[in-house]
């Protein structure tokens, strides 16, 4: 996150306003995922100060993320309630990656009961191809292990690739039989 | 205009080629929502209604560009809701009843299979605010392409009910696949111009994915070559003119609503 300063005053209390600022943009929670804040997303990537006015910029999760007019509002909001003059905008590119999540956000979901996206690959995206129709063992194409939010078991299921929202998937432990959501990776 | 510089693309050709895509994407989220709730189980009906929310924030991100490079002041909504059958740029492919599960599998495999590799090309698109578009789209279409092939293949290759009727679906539209590789002036053009991609380059990959999981699936493609092409100018199969009344009353009684 950049914070660039290219006016305003370059007092105490001026400073001290500004961080404040920062500290609610960035705590503004997912509509979706509560635990989760803005900023461990990934989905908060910029608030610059731009010829006197803040401009905080967000990016989505997916093309049809229905969230992000939501969270584009809440923004906004903590702009008003902070009497600041400013905008939110939205852009696509880079796209957004949940190799961007916060280490804190990770553990945060999995706090929560949802299984945290695998850390960003060695080298370059996992090649999906076809997917795993009928991985065999050791098939370089299998996604990593999903471990069990409860258990911490990696002996997981998919029940299904998609789930409550875009950006989850639907797995089942096979050793404490609890069902639970998985963040899927997207790299 | 010298044969050794690239082309500058015109507006025109732009704004039909963006229409295009986002028409794919916005009829086939239409018929995807119309299949929520009658999927075979609960998981896919939140499948389906997942890959319907993604297609449709393709559309959306699509057209609200062409209303920008259009500059007519035409919104997302607008070109979505306010453009008749002839004016609608969609692949005949999408625009097929969702019919039994089997032809839903089959419809969006062929659908995946052409939007991949589409999609990857498009990420080096000379123009960035497609090439943007295009690098979100390329995740969401290969995790696409995932469902769709596990589902060709597991019930392909399944009971003798379930590969009847994935053969009946592979048959029944593969005649509808041709519009996705015809092209015309205005793809030379952005071809040219490095906007979009070669769509013969593109076919190798669609072809290979096809064949893959189909053979896998245990199922044939058809021998008859034939097919129905014209959506990329407009002519549709009778469907569309179904599903956009449906589709559109709401905005076209009450226009600029927002829901």
């Amino acid at each position: 996150m950049s914070a660039a300063t290219d006016q305003g005053p370059a007092t105490d209390q001026g400073i001290t306003a500004r961080r404040a600022l920062h500290d609610a943009l960035a705590a503004v929670p997912d509509p979706e995922i509560p635990v989760l804040t803005l900023a461990d997303l990934g989905v908060l990537r910029s608030i610059e100060e731009i010829g006197g006015r803040v401009v905080v910029t967000i990016t989505p999760t997916y093309s049809g993320c229905p969230a992000m007019a939501h969270m584009a509002t809440e923004l906004q909001a903590v702009l008003e309630r902070a009497g600041v003059e400013g905008e939110v905008r939205t852009v696509l590119s880079p796209a957004w990656t949940t190799d961007w999540m916060s280490a804190e956000g990770r553990a945060k979901l999995q706090a929560y009961g949802i299984a945290p996206p695998p850390a960003a690959p060695a080298d370059g995206p996992v090649p999906v191809a076809l997917g795993h129709r009928r991985g065999a063992p050791g098939d370089s194409r299998q996604p990593p292990a999903v471990h069990c939010p409860q258990c911490h078991s990696a002996r997981t299921e998919v029940v299904s690739e998609f789930g409550s929202t875009a950006c989850k998937a639907l797995y089942r432990c096979l050793d404490c039989l609890e069902p639970f959501d998985y963040f899927k990776g997207l790299h | 205009m010298t044969a050794s510089t690239p082309t500058p693309t015109s507006t025109a050709a732009l704004v039909t080629y963006l229409l295009r895509l986002a028409d794919d994407n916005l009829i086939l989220a239409q018929r995807l929502g119309g299949a929520i709730s009658w999927m075979p189980d609960v998981e896919d009906d939140v499948a389906v209604a997942n890959l319907c929310l993604d297609h449709l924030g393709q559309a959306r991100n699509l057209y609200t560009y062409a209303g920008a490079v259009e500059g007519a002041g035409r919104t997302e909504d607008d070109l979505a809701m306010l453009r008749g059958e002839r004016e609608m740029l969609n692949a005949v492919l999408v625009e097929q009843p969702n019919g039994d599960f089997a032809h839903l599998v089959v419809r969006q495999l062929f659908t995946d299979a052409y939007q991949v590799p589409l999609y990857e090309a498009l990420v080096a698109s000379a123009d960035p605010e497609l090439a943007a578009i295009a690098a979100k789209a390329a995740k969401e279409a290969r995790y696409h392409l995932r469902l769709s092939s596990t589902w060709a293949v597991r019930l392909g290759d399944g009971t003798d009910e379930s590969h009847r009727r994935m053969q009946a679906a592979v048959d029944g539209l593969w005649s509808f696949t041709g519009d996705l590789f015809t092209t015309d002036a205005v793809e030379a053009e952005l071809a040219a111009a490095g906007v979009a991609p070669d769509l013969d380059a593109l076919r190798a990959r669609y072809d290979a994915t096809v064949a893959e999981v189909l053979a896998e699936a245990t199922l044939s493609p058809p021998t008859d070559p034939y097919q129905r092409i014209g959506g990329r100018t407009g002519y549709h199969t009778e469907h569309l003119g179904h599903l956009l009344p449906e589709m559109q009353s709401l905005y076209r009684a009450h226009p600029g609503a927002e829901w």
